[in-house]
């Protein structure tokens, strides 16, 4: 299926982050967004309001980020592509009704212009700190998937990526932005709607005498039926059967949680979107996400000069984590060197993957500035060595 | 099929008059008996009936709580959802799916304590939801807590002396929040409360309805108030009828006079009718009215 002209805005443009994931929401046919305003993420709504009207869709701008989350399960529910944006603080409120949209299998995405932090911390500098608040952040045992863009073209892109995974997958999609990129000013290419492709809502095709709401399919994810159509199905935040009834007991436990987190686990090479290069002969593989994967080039290309063999390893996906290829690299490397804007967190998954068979070292700091190229070279050289 | 139209039988026993708008598959419910959250059930589904809907007119949300049950035992579309967000969960499903009507369901500590805020910005935008709310003085699914609507001296688990913070008057807190339609029974007034389903099921905007009602296990017991049937003898000697209640009428203490009635019956256009209507005067050809959600 191919995008509705309408919301999509061919031509080269000259956008900041903000404004091309706003763009890529249009065009990934979201038409319905509740927000709350949050810096440095507002600029997203706000450029919503001023083109929603013009797509046939509907912004509302809520009283908080509680309801934010809970009116864009609500509109998905009602069978709209649904989004939110937010920062930081408001991202640590969606939390629990991120556990519900997982729980319901709700379609929606959440994107996180991530600042500072914790608390207020920084509000117009970036950070990289809520990764593990996106894998990890609602209570329960929980998959995710989250991207990270690292150029405003990107925020278009991974937007309708993020869309159509969560359409694919149901279940809420988080695009893990930062400040820098959020606010980085850049060419951005939208092309024809009919080059962009779209995955549609996964509407029921049972009757609703033999409908089951939480049957899988063959990949694990149930389909959706519609309001109104007779299904008269129920959907909770309890422990649920496949008919949608909460069953209180572990056997159910077992069947509903596990499903929620195999139908990421076992769909994950469809998930991955890595960019890799020169990870043949590498000695040293540099894995980043983000804004921290541009700054990082030049320290590769200074290490390179200086004849070290060094691999790179974007996560444009970095949840779920491609443990297996982590696996496979560390046997043949010296080590991983990851910069992050914040004290150590994906890099927890890379020392995991590793498993003590190389060397694993953290370039990170606490938020507020991106690295200094330099500190991720002298790391790179020191673990060459 | 309407709920009248249902003639169903299970051999020759007739089926629960209100089979096609209950989940039978799920009875027993959890509700103790006396309690009086069924009663508000019964007279929404015969309120539906009455308006001559179809179980496929209407969603049903629920937040947490003893009332947040009643979402899963309707047969309709109907969502269970967190603690205090019904409301703002159904705004999604109200402004996706403006041709269905959208009633939120739920109990007096989820909408207006925990979901308080969404209560009253729903009021104030005029969102088009009919927010029934089943007031029982107490949080009483975990175990009889202070509620924001537990009268002076009354005692709950962590009011162990009695309650001495003021409680909300719900039907109060709806009219100053600007709501549209604002009524008030008890769980005793049957044939009313379900006239004033009917009426706010057909209407517009945000519309408020309390019913207070009985917890006859946790808060009537732990008050020494007898049981849920004692309290509908209460509720029989002591409300009065009064539609033109001054906001001070309309407070509850411990036992004392309930005054209910229909306190507001006025019409705005809703959330939705006011975004078209701007929109579309200010921006004229280029507006595009908001998408309706489901299969093309």
């Amino acid at each position: 299926m191919h995008a509705d002209p309408k919301g999509v805005l061919t031509g080269t443009h000259y956008l900041d982050g903000d404004h091309a994931a706003a763009e890529g929401a249009c065009a990934a046919g979201c038409r319905f967004l509740a927000g709350y305003p949050i810096t440095p993420s507002t600029e997203v709504a706000e450029r919503c309001a001023l083109r929603f009207p013009m797509i046939g869709g509907t912004f509302i701008q809520m009283e908080d980020e509680l309801a934010s989350i809970a009116a864009i399960l609500g509109a998905s529910w009602g069978g709209l592509k649904t989004f939110t944006v937010t920062s930081g603080p408001g991202f640590s409120l969606m939390m629990e009704n991120i556990g519900l949209g997982i729980m319901m299998e709700c379609p929606c995405v959440i994107i996180n212009v991530q600042r500072g932090g914790p608390s207020t911390g920084l509000p117009t500098l970036p950070a990289q700190a809520d990764m593990m608040q996106a894998r990890w952040g609602s209570h329960g045992d929980y998959e995710i998937i989250a991207l990270s863009p690292n150029s405003p073209q990107e925020c278009f892109d991974l937007t309708i990526e993020a869309v159509n995974l969560s359409e694919q997958y149901r279940l809420p999609v988080m695009l893990m932005m930062d400040e820098c990129i959020g606010h980085m000013t850049e060419k951005v290419v939208i092309p024809l709607a009919e080059e962009i492709d779209i995955v549609p809502r996964r509407w029921t095709r049972e009757k609703p005498d033999t409908y089951l709401p939480y049957k899988p399919c063959d990949d694990l994810v149930p389909e959706i039926a519609p309001l109104g159509y007779g299904y008269r199905f129920h959907t909770t935040g309890l422990t649920h059967d496949q008919r949608g009834y909460p069953v209180l007991n572990a056997e159910t436990q077992e069947e509903c949680v596990g499903r929620l987190m195999d139908k990421v686990n076992k769909n994950a090479e469809n998930i991955y979107h890595l960019e890799k290069h020169n990870l043949d002969d590498a000695d040293v593989i540099l894995i980043s996400y983000g804004i921290s994967s541009r700054v990082a080039i030049p320290a590769v290309g200074k290490a390179r000069e200086d004849g070290i063999k060094v691999g790179e390893l974007r996560l444009i996906t970095v949840w779920p984590f491609p443990e297996n290829l982590i696996r496979e690299l560390a046997g043949n490397i010296k080590a991983f060197v990851m910069p992050e804007i914040n004290y150590g967190q994906v890099v927890l998954e890379v020392e995991r993957c590793v498993g003590g068979k190389c060397k694993t070292r953290l370039v990170g700091h606490a938020g507020g500035w991106v690295h200094d190229p330099e500190s991720i070279y002298q790391a790179i050289k020191e673990v060459a060595q | 099929m309407t709920v009248a139209e249902n003639k169903k039988t299970i051999g020759n026993i007739p089926e629960h008059p209100k089979s096609l708008l209950l989940r039978m598959d799920r009875m027993p419910h959890i509700w103790c008996s006396r309690c009086g959250i069924g009663i508000v059930v019964g007279c929404l589904a015969a309120a539906l009936e009455k308006a001559g809907l179809s179980p496929d007119d209407i969603t049903i949300t629920s937040g947490i709580g003893c009332t947040g049950r009643v979402a899963g035992y309707v047969k309709v579309d109907s969502f269970h959802t967190t603690h205090g967000r019904a409301i703002p969960f159904a705004v999604g499903l109200a402004l996706s799916r403006p041709d269905l009507k959208h009633v939120v369901f739920s109990g007096d500590g989820d909408l207006v304590s925990i979901g308080g805020n969404h209560f009253i910005h729903a009021a104030r935008r005029n969102q088009n939801l009919l927010v029934i709310c089943v007031n029982n003085f107490t949080y009483a699914m975990t175990g009889g807590q202070l509620a924001p609507t537990t009268p002076v001296t009354a005692r709950a688990t962590t009011a162990p002396y009695g309650s001495f913070e003021n409680p909300f008057c719900l039907p109060n807190l709806a009219i100053s929040a600007g709501a549209d339609y604002v009524a008030r029974w008890t769980s005793l007034h049957i044939r009313r409360m379900t006239d004033t389903f009917e009426e706010a099921l057909n209407r517009e905007g945000f519309r408020f309805i309390e019913i207070i009602a009985p917890c006859s296990t946790i808060y009537a017991r732990r008050n020494k108030l007898g049981t849920g049937l004692d309290l509908m003898k209460y509720y029989y000697e002591n409300s009065e009828i009064k539609h033109d209640a001054t906001a001070e009428e309309l407070e509850i203490g411990f036992q004392t006079k309930i005054v209910v009635g229909k306190f507001v019956d006025k019409e705005r256009p809703s959330y939705a009718r006011a975004m078209n209507r701007h929109l579309g005067k200010i921006l004229g050809k280029k507006y595009i009215p908001p998408e309706v959600g489901g299969p093309q």
